[in-house]
């Protein structure tokens, strides 16, 4: 089926099978290769997109779902929020392999939208879902928290 | 004489009612622990627990990834129900999916629960969210979200029967007293 779809601000057309998870369409039919396959099932988070401002699994999200939803990959993320957590990210050296990043990114984006000031509880509770084989939970929960403190600093 | 007589036609009035009233009630008991199988199956369990988190698979296991309530029943900020749950079965992934999916209010925690527990928390409106027995027979019936316990797609075992029967079972138990098992 011919699709036309919002990523990252521009109209993007696509033929493809209506049932095609979003993750394969950005990957294999627009060249989006920053989002990650990991289970391919919506339990690990390294394919997280943002549909509006909401974190999504883009490998549990048949293609046809997407309609005229707005979906931001991680090369497209931008504003406040985005800034805020790449500063971090960068001040915190955040990131080992960083196969899951692009995901926690996403999340933590879509967090700090939700939740300006998150405790460890509510970043624990958002970012359960975002699995690290390399342990850095400690550094991300870290990293959220100067962001939300740099997201309350002069505008 | 005459007002032992009375006294004994009385008692035996109130025998007749208790006669009557038992076999409906033990009818009523009976249609409902049928429509239990439906209450008691992991499809509804699984989004009724007691505590925080929900259950998943026949076995009801913890749900991972680690997931929790959140304020509405739709997951925390930051991790809804939606970033995974859209809006049907989805074979690609396996995940569920339905527009409506979300967790059961606190109140309504089955898991666990007797079915005679079950029975009380689902015929009180201050715990059902608020329904009176017409609004949740049709709740049950008709609920789509309900009815996805028989549509799981997957491995996952239907609830046993089907909506409509369901639906039927619970009214024939509201026709019939809506009484509760007493355990």
């Amino acid at each position: 089926m011919k699709l036309s779809l919002r990523i990252n601000g521009a109209a993007r057309q696509v033929e493809v099978d209506g049932d095609t998870p979003l993750l394969w369409v950005l990957r294999e039919e627009l060249g989006l290769l920053g989002t990650k396959f990991g289970c391919g099932a919506a339990f690990c988070g390294a394919c997280t997109v943002l549909m509006g401002d909401v974190p999504v699994r883009s490998c549990s999200l048949p293609v046809s779902e997407v309609g005229d939803g707005a979906v931001t990959t991680i090369e497209g993320i931008a504003g406040r929020e985005a800034m805020a957590v790449q500063r971090a990210w960068i001040a915190g050296d955040v990131p080992q392999c960083g196969y899951c990043q692009s995901g926690q990114i996403m999340g933590a984006i879509a967090l700090l939208k939700a939740t300006k000031r998150p405790t460890d509880s509510d970043i624990d509770q958002a970012m359960s879902g975002n699995l690290c084989r390399c342990a850095t939970y400690v550094r991300i929960r870290e990293a959220i928290h100067a962001a939300a403190r740099d997201l309350e600093g002069p505008r | 004489m005459i007002v032992r007589l009375l006294m004994f036609v009385a008692a035996l009035g109130l025998v007749a009612t208790a006669t009557a009233q038992q076999p409906d009630q033990a009818r009523s008991i009976a249609l409902f622990r049928e429509a239990g199988k439906v209450l008691q199956s992991p499809r509804c369990l699984n989004c009724h627990p007691v505590g925080e988190r929900p259950t998943q698979t026949d076995r009801m296991t913890p749900h991972v990834p680690f997931v929790v309530r959140g304020a509405d029943g739709h997951g925390p900020a930051g991790l809804p129900c939606n970033a995974c749950h859209h809006a049907a079965n989805y074979a690609e992934s396996g995940v569920p999916g339905h527009p409506k999916w979300h967790l059961a209010p606190a109140s309504m925690a089955w898991a666990g629960k007797s079915l005679g527990e079950i029975c009380q928390q689902i015929k009180d409106p201050a715990r059902n969210g608020g329904l009176d027995m017409p609004a949740l027979l049709k709740h049950m019936a008709e609920d789509s979200l309900v009815g996805w316990a028989w549509a799981p797609g997957g491995k996952r075992t239907p609830a046993p029967g089907t909506q409509a029967e369901f639906g039927a079972t619970m009214r024939a138990w509201a026709e019939s007293g809506a009484f509760c098992p007493p355990d």
